[in-house]
């Protein structure tokens, strides 16, 4: 399941998810499931939850989808790309790519039942979680996915609680692969749809992609801010395969938390007169602990 | 060839002999004995499908809807609670036009909890944009989903075949099972137009914004009210097929002299039939109507069959809290404004939660409305179990 180089540089920017679509200038997401349908190629069903993906991408008649596309429900994605991996199996049909898809809401928070169903099931179905931590198509609400800190319209005096670490929840279910990856690095990213593709079970990759609306960054910095995410030690970039924790993405010039902090709007409070230091130092706090708990 | 099989064995020997591809259930009584039986019908390989056991009705619902965008045809069972939780999904089925059929053993709902019968769960779906057909007995329970699949495939309208939990879904009665080659003669193998398949990309579940929306319901209503010509149709193609009136859109009894005309749908019916046959020798003209199809409404056939009976009684398991009967309701509005006045429509609600309506209930509620029309009552309450101060 080593995907080679040559199998990566052979991806074409295909279109598979095209342009011409609703999403902000800089929308992580967007770019993110241009590279997850390209990696997958034409032979590919998406299975899309409610969400921004699907509203900037599926306006009847001109959908941004080269490739079959469902979408019924916001909590449901898991539960549908299941129901269509069944069909494919009793009829007899395929192989094909089943990837469900959705943002951190309708995939953590509404949809974790769903989700952790499809796990435990054993489908054959690779779920793509595309994280902007927060509500962002209903106007920047907070999920389980916002980081400590973070303002949202339901959290204005920042979000009190930790990210929900789904990655490690899922690999808990005993599925073959998990993988974190970020926008900035195209190849890692492709590189782990293909490698997810590759197996046969239940796969998840979790995506940090970063909304410029939400979280109040300019849209040409939306890969810096994966790189600072990853730099700082606050998006751990790694594979779980059988339940081993491996290819850990090293770092290697370690930024503070405030370097990735300071670009983004949801957390100036935190740097204005009255902001609080503390919550600054528990954020470090929390990348340190991400750096020593996977070694980065 | 007839056996005495138990209510759910029977539906879910039918269901096997349609040969779904893809089932998906979520336990909940009274539903319980079918998707067991369809699971062992599975497990030991006499029927080619994917069993797909999920962690609640919301993912079975989705499920089945995923496996009927692929091309399946997808089979679902619940009643009560489970229905209300799948309501978010059904809606989406209808809306999606995807040919799913579900089996309801009509159960109440909560609170307080009950896991008895009444037609309260599929009531609260009726305006879905699905198909509901209620059996009488188990014979039509089973004969229904023969019927249920090959009309969802004609229509591209899901369908819910209701069915009251426990007094059906778990009654010893004969039922004649047909055989697979009778089944596979009247139903065709499913032949999906609109799937996701990577040879045909498309999108399926787009969203609409205003200038789109309305049409998508317009429509879906459209093919709702023309739907009542296939469901007559293959009930018709049914009788001459199998030999035996099953489905349908009414039924009548004993209506054509009667001076009162019940109206009802479900199990009931035949306590209601024995009861006209009482009446009868004791010299009281009293009829039948059946509804089958509760959605699409037989508002036409109720009123051209009742068009000249002027004291009618509406007898229904279901209601809606602070307007009254619902069945009665769409009973009611089934006749032109401008006729209403001399005929009388009566409402009861009955058997809410498991109450046993019995042939003495029923007699009641006949002489009550040969004095007079009743706005609303109730059969079988037990006031001496509520106070004023509940009031």
């Amino acid at each position: 399941m080593t995907i080679s180089a040559e199998e990566l540089n052979k991806i074409e920017k295909k279109d598979l998810f095209t342009s011409g679509h609703r999403a902000c200038g800089g929308c992580g997401q967007a770019l993110a499931a241009r590279l997850v349908q390209d990696a997958s190629g034409e032979n590919t069903i998406a299975c899309v939850a409610t969400g921004c993906l699907e509203v900037f991408s599926s306006p009847y008649p001109d959908p941004s989808w080269r490739i079959p596309f469902l979408h019924s429900l916001f909590e449901n994605a898991s539960a549908v790309a299941s129901g269509v991996e069944a069909a494919y199996k009793a009829l007899k049909k395929g192989p094909v790519n089943i990837i469900a898809q959705g943002g951190d809401g309708s995939t953590a928070d509404i949809g974790f039942q769903s989700i952790s169903g499809m796990f435990e099931r054993g489908h054959n179905v690779l779920y793509v979680c595309y994280d902007n931590e927060a509500y962002m198509n209903t106007g920047v609400q907070r999920s389980s996915f916002t980081p400590l800190g973070a303002r949202t319209s339901t959290t204005p005096m920042g979000n009190k609680t930790r990210k929900k670490n789904l990655p490690l929840i899922a690999a808990d279910h005993g599925i073959p692969y998990v993988a974190t990856a970020t926008v900035d690095d195209f190849r890692d990213l492709q590189r782990k749809v293909k490698t997810a593709l590759s197996i046969e079970g239940p796969k998840y990759i979790h995506i940090l992609a970063p909304c410029p609306l939400g979280w109040g960054h300019h849209g040409e910095l939306t890969v810096q801010i994966c790189r600072l995410a990853k730099d700082s030690g606050l998006f751990p970039i790694y594979e779980i395969i059988d339940g081993k924790i491996t290819n850990i993405r090293k770092i290697r010039n370690k930024v503070r938390v405030e370097e990735y902090l300071k670009l983004q709007g949801r957390f100036s409070h935190l740097f204005k007169k009255g902001g609080s230091k503390e919550i600054i130092a528990e954020i470090q706090e929390i990348a340190n602990q991400n750096i020593e708990r996977f070694n980065l | 060839m007839l056996k005495q099989i138990e209510g759910s064995h029977a539906v879910a020997e039918v269901v096997a002999k349609c040969r779904p591809n893809v089932i998906s259930a979520y336990p909940i009584t009274p539903q319980t004995h079918i998707v067991e039986e369809l699971a062992n019908i599975v497990g030991r390989g006499d029927l080619d499908a994917e069993y797909v056991n999920v962690e609640s009705e919301f993912s079975a619902a989705s499920v089945v809807l995923g496996a009927s965008a692929a091309g399946a045809r997808a089979y679902s069972a619940t009643t009560s609670q489970g229905l209300l939780l799948m309501s978010e999904v059904v809606y989406c089925i209808a809306g999606m036009r995807l040919p799913i059929v579900f089996t309801i053993a009509n159960r109440a709902i909560s609170a307080p909890l009950s896991i008895w019968n009444d037609q309260q769960d599929s009531m609260a779906l009726r305006d879905a944009g699905w198909i509901q057909l209620h059996a009488e007995d188990n014979q039509e329970a089973a004969d229904l989903h023969i019927q249920a699949f090959k009309i969802a495939e004609e229509t591209h309208l899901p369908v819910m075949v209701c069915m009251d939990g426990f007094i059906l879904t778990h009654a010893f009665e004969p039922v004649d099972v047909p055989g697979q080659k009778e089944v596979d003669s009247f139903l065709p193998p499913f032949r999906p137009t609109n799937i996701v398949d990577p040879r045909w990309p498309r999108g399926i579940g787009l969203f609409a914004d205003p200038r789109f929306y309305m049409e998508t319901r317009y429509i879906l209503h459209r093919a709702m009210e023309k739907s009542e010509e296939t469901i007559k149709k293959v009930s018709g193609d049914f009788a001459k097929t199998f030999g035996r009136d099953s489905g349908g859109f009414i039924k009548t009894y004993k209506l054509k002299h009667a001076d009162v005309v019940i109206i009802s749908m479900g199990s009931l019916v035949g306590t209601i039939k024995d009861l006209i046959d009482q009446l009868e020798e004791e010299g009281k003209k009293v009829g039948l109507l059946q509804i089958c199809s509760y959605r699409p409404f037989p508002r036409k056939e109720i009123y051209n069959t009742l068009k000249d009976k002027m004291n009618i009684v509406v007898v229904e398991k279901s209601i809606s809290l602070g307007r009254g009967g619902i069945l009665a309701s769409d009973v009611r509005w089934s006749f032109p404004r401008a006729e209403k006045k001399d005929r009388n429509i009566s409402s009861f609600i009955a058997g809410l939660g498991g109450r046993n309506i019995t042939k003495n209930d029923l007699r009641y509620m006949v002489e009550k409305v040969e004095k007079e029309p009743v706005e609303l009552a109730f059969l079988g309450l037990k006031k001496e179990l509520i106070s004023e101060k509940d009031l």
